[in-house]
């Protein structure tokens, strides 16, 4: 596998309703199922959530594989996490005892719910972030986050960083996957040995790759600079952000959700 | 001949089953023969890279295979590292690898990789740099503060010293000056002679590879359309034209007199090679 591979939340491009609502719905949407989530308390509020998620998954078309892959480096903190909450709950419905351990039902119930939270929100961020740009999300973002420039919060140079940053990940890991195969033609050799050995391994490679990063970056604020950028003081944008009817639709939805498991919760479910 | 590296019915496919998924070869079968200089040439994009990136090993056939002297080059993971030594490749840009301290360790870092003791290491280092022209007295420096064409020839030599059986290199010249390209190309002829090494070019100019190789492979869309002497391919004129390549501009010049119905021969395309016709046609030779 190249490293190119490698997704990092990837955007999956596409063009389902999810793909073209407006990024700060997305955002919005997400918080309050985040929520929603923390609201839920039984069963019935859970699988409501669930139902409302596979909905999501389902219109937004990314594939249940990716989703599943998605999950794959997180299984380590679900378990410890399960762990955790099995053995740490006191509870009066005792099942097993041994040593210093004790599996209250209490505690098995909560670990189960707490890992089912957990993937849960795991894929609703992943869902936001496979269909929606990198670019346009922090644009979201900083729309968002507006607001707290009055308080002199560099929220514009912030948000650009960000880009910038994301804008140049895939960047370099094309550099550090070109300065690898250069260096593997001259007999380099990345994937045996001690790690003493494979820690110097890399230095045939990070070398190339920091001095092309500080390169590129000083080429990119010449750039910046040629084009008369000084930062978010009366800058307008190419894209501009808009709320059409399907956002008002889902954030109305979103804001039902919220309600709907509230009240779910008020009757003890 | 006897062919050095051959590739049957190579195809290679990038980010395979995501929506980036892009086919760069189809399969192709491409030879290379022993002790020629031969040309690659195709459009940006037409799969050039990807190609040469596999008769090294660096890159691992999605369908296909790669023989080097005969044999799969994937057979077993002891060959394949072993053909790196055996195929040199020079990337694009190689400037951009450069990381040691001095011009004499970066140099070294190829036959170091091999296993060979100091005193073999030294020789294949200095005999390098002397086949690129870099001076001794540059071997100390730090080839960060090279020119740009200094650290170029710093790049080949790293690979030059390896002493590879087959040399490719993936456009040597682009963005140097006239007078650079000139010596980067004596270079590569001064190693092809002194090694009888096998010799790939990957070019973007076909004035560039008329000059020197001896064969030439056409790349374009991901398959090799045709391929021959220089004179062959350049009777493709309008298929090349297609292609976005062109041909020499000598070669333009003298199929366009013999359009215009000019009793001269065809198929040239250096200077040489056009004063040496006109003189005929004049009846002058
Ligand atoms: N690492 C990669 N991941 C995905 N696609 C790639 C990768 N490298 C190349 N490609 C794609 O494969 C195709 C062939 O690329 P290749 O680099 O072989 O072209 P080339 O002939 O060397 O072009 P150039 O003359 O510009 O160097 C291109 O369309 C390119 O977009
Ligand atoms: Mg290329």
């Amino acid at each position: 596998m190249a490293l190119k591979d490698i997704t990092l939340g990837q955007y999956f491009p596409g063009s389902s309703p999810l793909h073209r609502m407006d990024p700060r719905t997305k955002i919005m949407g997400i918080c309050l199922y985040i929520v929603a989530l923390f609201l839920a308390k039984s069963m019935v509020s859970y699988g409501f959530l669930f139902a409302v998620l596979a909905l999501l998954v389902r219109i937004s078309k990314v594939p249940l594989k990716s989703i599943v892959r998605g999950l794959k480096p997180v299984v380590f903190i679900l378990v410890f996490t399960a762990v955790l909450n099995i053995f740490y709950t006191p509870g009066t419905h005792i099942l097993v005892k041994f040593w210093v351990l004790t599996i209250t039902l209490e505690g098995v119930r909560t670990a189960f719910f707490m890992v089912i939270r957990i993937m849960m929100l795991i894929t609703g961020t992943f869902l936001l972030t496979y269909t929606t740009s990198p670019i346009l999300l922090t644009d979201g973002i900083e729309s968002l986050l507006s607001p707290l420039k009055k308080l002199r919060v560099p929220i514009h140079e912030l948000a650009m960083m960000m880009s910038i940053a994301l804008r140049f990940i895939p960047t370099l890991i094309e550099e550090t996957d070109k300065i690898m195969s250069a260096q593997r033609a001259r007999g380099a050799n990345f994937e045996t040995g001690n790690l003493i050995q494979r820690a110097k391994a890399l230095i045939p490679l990070l070398v190339p790759l920091f001095i092309s990063a500080f390169r590129r970056a000083d080429e990119l604020a010449v750039a910046m600079e040629c084009r008369c950028y000084h930062g978010g003081e009366g800058r307008t944008r190419l894209r501009q952000l808009k709320y059409h009817k399907l956002d008002w639709l889902t954030l109305t939805l979103a804001l039902s959700m919220c309600v709907i498991v509230f009240v779910l919760g008020k009757f003890g479910l | 001949m006897e062919a050095i590296i051959q590739t049957k019915q190579l195809s290679h496919v990038y980010s395979a089953g995501t929506p980036f998924e892009r086919a760069a070869l189809n399969a192709v079968d491409f030879t290379a023969y022993r002790g020629e200089y031969l040309g690659i040439i195709g459009h940006t994009g037409s799969g050039k890279s990807t190609l040469i990136q596999h008769l090294n090993g660096l890159l691992k056939p999605t369908s296909g295979q790669v023989l080097y002297e005969g044999t799969d080059i994937w057979s077993d993971p002891k060959l394949t590292r072993q053909t790196r030594f055996n195929v040199g490749l020079v990337f694009q840009y190689p400037e951009y690898q450069l990381f040691e301290e001095t011009v004499y360790k970066d140099i070294a870092f190829g036959p170091g990789n091999m296993g060979l003791d100091e005193q073999e290491i030294d020789r294949r280092v200095r005999q390098a740099a002397a086949f690129v022209g870099l001076k001794d007295e540059l071997l100390d420096k730090s080839p960060f503060e090279l020119s740009g064409g200094q650290k170029r020839r710093v790049a080949i030599a790293g690979v030059i010293a390896m002493e590879p059986k087959v040399l490719i290199l993936d456009e040597p010249t682009a963005g140097l000056d006239p007078v650079g390209v000139e010596s980067v190309l004596e270079n590569i002829r001064d190693y092809h002679n002194a090694h009888n090494a096998t010799i790939i070019l990957v070019s973007h100019s076909m004035e560039e590879v008329a000059r020197n190789v001896d064969r030439l492979v056409v790349v374009n869309d991901s398959v090799i359309p045709f391929h021959g002497t220089p004179e062959e391919v350049f009777r493709h004129g309008q298929e090349l034209e297609d292609m976005g390549l062109g041909v020499p501009q000598m070669t333009r010049v003298f199929n366009r007199l013999r359009a215009m119905g000019a009793k001269i021969d065809g198929g040239v395309y250096t200077i040489e090679q056009a004063k040496h016709a006109i003189l005929k046609a004049k009846g002058v030779l």
